[in-house]
């Protein structure tokens, strides 16, 4: 059973401008995920460039526009994506400058993550094993640390395509709640004091784009409203 | 963090609150004046003595207020989205703030002068 396939592809060397190409894919009639698609047409044009790495949505390399929508092509299955006589369409994800075809630059992603302080912050002497917490308090990090940084959620983001210099975006804000959560860290009040510009966190809307293409089922519109909640607590 | 100095208040709690707020006085006042032009017998007078009453005057400052805070938030974060220009953005925003301050002397002049 043959598939048509219109993958973005832009050389910087070679191309003045992006293109759309086509390529017809045989998937014997199997429910393929679509980074095996891309792995078939890498066998016919090894030019195309495209990241992968686990190929199990762990690593969070293969984030992809996939028929319009953001997801992880290695747990993305065609099924999923594509009505029967349809066409697949690849594009890399939005809103970061493309490096070669899929491949985009995280560089802006990556600075608004570094810009939450990823790592427990605790000043108090270290305990003689580790510093423990209740199993009350462990829950509370569920559903927060499970994010593996695949930037789909902040580039499905229209504040984040707009701002991506100044909002810290859906996946950045959801490891900030993280560690405001982490009963273990003490610099909350440092932490809210940098988010409370007019940008950091207040440019999400709640459109919740990034509720709706989360691959790990992850909710940073929640986490963003607990962040909201916590700055108006501490602000009044 | 990131600022800017044509912001509203400056700080993002603040405008969040204040655009929550005068949300709700400007959809009660809705609420009040429709209702007012809705169930009254109508004329002139009749509407001229409802909005120079003191409490529809203290009302109705506080909605235009509310209408400056809210639009001054609302098309401030609009423009930093869509106008990536830095000159002609100011220029917008400088301009909306001046007519939104002229509108807000105008309705003042009206209810307490």
């Amino acid at each position: 059973m043959m598939l048509n396939v219109q993958v973005y592809r832009y050389n910087p060397e070679e191309n003045r401008e992006p293109y759309m190409r086509d390529y017809q894919v045989n998937t014997e009639g199997k429910d393929l995920m679509v980074l095996d698609v891309l792995n078939l047409i890498k066998q016919q044009d090894p030019t195309l460039v495209y990241r992968r790495s686990c190929r199990e949505g762990v690593c969070g390399s293969d984030g992809l526009n996939i028929n319009g929508k953001n997801g992880l092509a290695c747990i993305t299955p065609l099924s999923e994506v594509v009505a029967a006589g349809e066409s697949l369409v690849i594009r890399p994800l939005m809103g970061l400058p493309i490096i070669r075809d899929l491949v985009v630059d995280m560089t802006q992603f990556y600075t608004q993550y570094e810009k939450i302080k990823p790592y427990l912050i605790n000043e108090t002497p270290a305990p003689a094993i580790e510093r423990l917490q209740s199993p009350e308090d462990r829950d509370k990090l569920d559903g927060l640390y499970e994010c593996i940084l695949c930037a789909c959620c902040s580039t499905s983001c229209p504040s984040f395509w707009w701002n991506p210099d100044k909002f810290v975006g859906p996946a950045g804000l959801l490891q900030a709640y993280r560690f405001l959560a982490d009963s273990r860290d003490t610099a909350q009040r440092e932490r809210l004091a940098g988010l409370e510009d007019p940008f950091s966190v207040f440019r999400c809307h709640g459109i919740m784009n990034c509720v709706n293409v989360c691959p790990k089922g992850l909710n940073p519109t929640k986490a963003i409203g607990h962040i909201r909640n916590m700055l108006l607590t501490a602000a009044s | 963090m990131a600022k800017s100095v044509t912001n509203f208040s400056g700080n993002g709690v603040s405008d969040w609150l204040i655009q929550r707020v005068s949300a709700v006085v400007l959809a009660v006042y809705l609420v009040v004046v429709a209702g007012w032009a809705l169930f009254s017998s109508g004329g002139f007078d009749n509407w001229h003595g409802f909005m120079m009453s003191m409490p529809m005057k203290v009302f109705s400052i506080l909605a235009v207020l509310s209408l400056v805070g809210h639009s001054w938030i609302g098309i401030w974060a609009i423009s930093t989205d869509y106008i990536k220009h830095t000159v002609v953005r100011l220029a917008f925003q400088v301009a909306v703030v001046l007519a939104l301050l002229v509108y807000m002397i105008w309705a003042l002049t009206i209810f307490w002068g």
